[in-house]
C-alpha cells in the first residue's frame, strides 16, 4: 500500500515539476519583440469561486460566462484596434476554504499568466487572494467576497472591492428594518469571518436606529447537518422574547433557514425574518412565496430598468438563469479592467490602478459609481428590495419589488482609518 | 418549558436520522465486516430519488417512501455483488477506500446530472401544518419523521430478536465460523443484508428531502456524525447504534438550546473521545478476545 502511494506521488511531483518548466518556457517565450505592451502577448482572466459548495448557486460557473460576456463585448468594441485579441478566462474551484483559495491564486498568477482574478465569495478566501495579490503585485477584483476588512484593515493596492460589502448590508438593511418597527433582534449567523462582520455590523447598525439586539448564535461554516432548528427553536427559550430573527447565513445556507424558519411556524409566533445578505439564486430556490414580503439590500437587480434587462436576456440565452448581482458585477469590473489595459496601453498592475483610482463609472452594473481611491471599495448605488408574492410575480424570475433606491454616500461608510495602502 | 419540550422533540426527530444511518451502518459491519463509507452518499441518492419521483414521475411523497428504498435495495445487492463481495477477505481498508471511491462517483454523478445546486422540496401537503398544544408548537412533517425512525428501530430490533431471519443474522454477526460450521449458509444472508442497510439509508434520505436543502454533498458531512455516533454505541452493535443515535440527537439540541454554540458543535466528538477512552468498545459493545 505504503509503496504504491510513494511511487504514485513520486511521478505526480516529477510531472508538476515538468509542467512547471514548460509553462515557465512558453510563458518567457513570445513576449520578447513584440510590439503591445503586454508582457505575454495575451490577457488571462482567472475566476476564482465555489463552484460545488453552498456558494456555488449565487455565481458559480455563471461568473465565468458572465466574464466571457464581457470579453466578447470588449472585442467587439475596439475590433482591429484591440490592444490584443488573445484574451481568455480560466477557473478554479477554491470549495470555499482559504488555503486552497491561496494556493490556488498563487498558481494563476504564478503559473497561468493569469492578469486578474475575480470574483471569490467565502470572506475568508477573499482575504487570502487579497494577500497573495499584494504579494505578488497582480490585481484582484473581488466581488462576492463581503467582508469589510478587504477595504479595511486588510486593503491594499492591487485590490478592488467592486460590488458591496458587509457595512453597507448593515447601514441599509438593519437600519430600515429598525426603523420599520422591529426593535427586538435575535441575531443567527455562520461562524466564520463573514457572518462575525455582519453580527458586528448589524448590532451596530440596530443600535444607532434605537433597537437592541437581545441574543445572537452561531451555526458551524461549513454546518455538517445542514440542520438549523435548534438555533431557531432557541428564539422561544430566550428570556427577553425577539420580535426579529436576522438571519446572517447566505448562499445554500440561507435556504436551510429560510425553510425550517416556515416549518417552526417562527412568524406565526410573532418573530418576523430580516435577512442580511441575499441573491436573487436563493428566492428562486425557495420560490418566492417561502419569503415574500421580505426585505433586503440588492446590489443590482435585472429588471430594474431597460439597460439591466437587455444584459439579463443575453445572459438568459446562455445560461436559462437571470444573473445575480454577483454574475452583472463580474461582468462589470472584468469590462473596466479590459477598458483600462486598453486606455492604459499595459497591462502593468501599477498603471492599470493608476489610471482606475478615482473614477467615475456609469455601467450596466454601477450606478454612480466611484472606485474610491483611499480603499478601493467600488461605491454605488443600492436598493433596497423586497419579495413579491408569487401572486404578483409576472415571469419567471420576476421576484424583486424595488422599495426605494439608497443613494451611493448614504449606502457606504467613509473608507476605514484602519485601511493603509 | 414549552421551549424545553421544542428542543427536546426536535432532538429526538435529529435523532432519528443518525438512528437510521447508524443501524444500517451496525449492521452492514457486523454482517460484513464492512465500513460502509458510501452510505452518506445512498442517504444522499435517497432524498435525490424522492425528488426524482416527484418532478419526474409525478408521483407525490408517500410513493418516494416505497419506490426509493426499493429501488436502492437492488442498487444495495447489486453494489455488494459486484464490488464490495470482491474485497471481503482482504484488509477491511480495502473496502473502506472502495466505499470511499463509490462516494466520490456518486457525488460527482449526482452534481453532473442535477448541478451542485440545492433543490427545494416542500413536505407533502397532509403534513405541511404545525401541532400545537398551548404554547407548544411542532411542524408535523418532523413529528411524522421521528414515527417512521421509531418504526423502523423497533422493527429491526424484532426482527433481529424474534424471528428466525434474525437468529441467523445475530448469529453470523457474532461467530461466522461457527455458525458455517452448524450448516447454516451464511453467505446467502452476505448480500440481502447489505442491501437492506443501503435500503435504510435511502429511507432516511427520502425523509430528510423536505427538512434538509436536497444536495449532493448532504450524505457528506452528515455521515461523518454517524460514524461518531457508531463508535460511541459500539461498532456492530445494533441496539446501541439505535439508543446512540436518539441521545445524541436530544443531547446535540439542549447544548445548542442552553450552552454556548460551540458545546453543542463539539459534544458528539468530545463523547466519542471519552468513551474511547472509558470503554474502547462502546457504550452496547462487547470486548472481542483477538482471534
Amino acid at each position: 500500500m505504503r509503496v504504491h502511494l510513494g511511487r504514485r506521488l513520486h511521478v505526480a511531483v516529477t510531472l508538476g515539476a515538468a509542467g512547471a518548466l514548460l509553462a515557465a518556457c512558453g510563458g518567457g517565450g513570445p513576449a520578447s519583440g513584440s510590439s503591445t505592451k503586454l508582457t505575454d502577448n495575451k490577457i488571462v482572466l482567472g475566476v476564482l469561486n465555489d463552484q460545488s459548495g453552498p456558494y456555488s448557486q449565487l455565481g458559480g460557473k455563471n461568473v465565468v460566462v458572465a466574464m466571457q460576456m464581457a470579453i466578447d463585448d470588449f472585442k467587439a468594441k475596439y475590433g482591429s484596434k484591440a490592444i490584443t485579441k488573445n484574451i481568455t478566462v480560466i477557473s478554479a474551484d477554491h470549495q470555499n476554504k482559504p488555503d486552497v483559495a491561496k494556493t490556488d491564486a498563487q498558481q494563476m498568477y504564478e503559473r497561468q499568466q493569469v492578469d486578474a482574478i475575480f470574483d471569490v465569495p467565502t470572506s475568508s478566501a477573499a482575504l487570502a487572494v487579497a494577500d497573495v495579490a499584494k504579494q505578488d503585485k497582480r490585481l484582484y477584483f473581488n466581488i462576492s467576497g463581503a467582508s469589510d476588512d478587504l477595504n479595511g484593515k486588510s486593503c491594499n493596492k492591487y485590490t478592488y472591492h467592486w460590488a458591496y460589502d458587509t457595512n453597507m448590508l448593515a447601514a441599509t438593511t438593519g437600519i430600515a428594518a429598525t426603523q420599520n418597527g422591529d426593535k427586538n433582534w435575535y441575531i443567527i449567523y455562520p461562524n466564520y469571518v463573514f457572518g462575525q462582520q455582519m453580527r458586528d455590523g448589524f448590532t451596530a447598525a440596530i443600535k444607532s436606529a434605537g433597537g437592541t439586539v437581545v441574543a445572537s448564535a452561531d451555526s458551524p461554516f461549513p454546518n455538517p447537518t445542514e440542520d438549523f432548528s435548534s438555533l431557531l427553536l432557541k428564539a422561544s427559550t430566550l428570556s427577553s422574547k425577539p420580535d426579529t430573527l436576522g438571519v446572517m447565513h447566505a448562499g445554500a445556507d440561507l435556504d436551510n433557514v429560510v425553510k425550517q424558519y416556515n416549518q417552526f411556524k417562527l412568524k406565526d409566533k410573532g418573530i418576523k425574518l430580516v435577512v442580511g445578505l441575499m441573491f436573487i439564486t436563493d428566492i428562486n430556490a425557495l420560490g418566492p412565496d417561502a419569503l415574500a414580503g421580505t426585505q433586503f439590500t440588492d446590489p443590482w437587480y435585472w429588471n430594474f430598468d431597460q439597460t439591466n434587462r437587455a444584459f439579463a436576456d443575453r445572459f438568459f440565452a446562455k445560461t436559462h438563469a437571470r444573473p445575480s448581482f454577483a454574475d452583472a458585477a463580474n461582468y462589470s469590473a472584468a469590462m473596466n479592467y479590459l477598458t483600462t489595459v486598453q486606455t492604459v496601453g499595459s497591462d502593468n498592475s501599477d498603471k492599470v490602478v493608476a489610471a482606475l483610482d478615482g473614477k467615475h463609472i456609469n455601467d450596466v452594473f454601477l450606478r454612480n459609481g466611484t472606485v474610491r481611491a483611499a480603499d478601493h471599495l467600488v461605491t454605488h448605488d443600492t436598493y433596497l428590495a423586497q419579495v413579491k408574492p408569487s401572486s404578483e410575480v409576472t415571469e419567471p424570475w420576476d421576484y424583486e419589488k424595488i422599495v426605494k433606491t439608497i443613494p451611493a454616500d448614504q449606502a457606504y461608510a467613509p473608507p476605514s482609518a484602519d485601511c493603509h495602502m | 418549558m414549552a421551549g424545553f419540550l421544542e428542543q427536546t422533540v426536535n432532538g429526538l426527530v435529529n435523532g432519528g436520522f443518525y438512528a437510521m444511518l447508524a443501524l444500517g451502518l451496525a449492521v452492514i459491519f457486523g454482517m460484513l465486516g464492512v465500513v460502509n463509507f458510501a452510505h452518506g452518499a445512498c442517504y444522499m441518492l435517497g432524498a435525490y430519488g424522492a425528488y426524482v419521483v416527484l418532478h419526474s414521475l409525478g408521483l407525490p411523497f408517500w410513493w418516494a417512501l416505497a419506490i426509493v428504498p426499493a429501488v436502492l435495495l437492488v442498487f444495495g445487492m447489486a453494489l455488494e455483488r459486484t464490488l464490495v463481495a470482491r474485497l471481503t477477505l482482504l484488509d477491511p481498508l480495502y473496502n473502506f477506500l472502495l466505499t470511499f471511491g463509490v462516494t466520490l462517483v456518486l457525488q460527482a454523478v449526482v452534481t453532473w446530472h442535477f448541478g451542485p445546486a440545492a433543490n427545494p422540496y416542500e413536505p407533502p401537503a397532509e403534513l405541511a401544518g404545525a401541532l400545537r398544544v398551548g404554547s407548544f408548537v411542532y411542524p408535523e412533517y418532523r413529528l411524522f419523521v421521528f414515527g417512521v425512525a421509531a418504526f423502523c428501530c423497533v422493527l429491526a430490533w424484532w426482527t433481529l430478536s424474534r424471528t428466525r431471519v434474525g437468529v441467523v443474522v445475530r448469529a453470523a454477526t457474532e461467530r461466522p465460523e461457527l455458525t458455517r460450521a452448524l450448516g447454516v449458509n451464511v453467505g446467502r444472508w452476505v448480500t440481502p443484508v447489505f442491501g437492506f442497510g443501503i435500503a435504510l439509508a435511502a429511507l432516511a434520505g427520502v425523509l430528510a428531502a423536505p427538512v434538509q436543502a436536497v444536495s449532493p454533498l448532504m450524505g457528506a458531512d452528515l455521515i461523518i456524525v454517524v460514524f461518531a455516533v457508531v463508535v460511541i454505541g459500539g461498532l456492530g452493535s445494533i441496539i446501541g447504534s439505535v439508543v446512540t443515535g436518539f441521545a445524541v440527537g436530544v443531547l446535540t439540541s439542549w447544548a445548542q438550546a442552553y450552552a454556548p454554540a460551540v458545546v453543542g458543535q463539539l459534544l458528539i466528538f468530545v463523547l466519542m473521545a471519552v468513551v474511547l477512552l472509558v470503554r474502547p468498545a462502546g457504550l452496547f459493545g462487547t470486548q472481542e478476545a483477538p482471534v
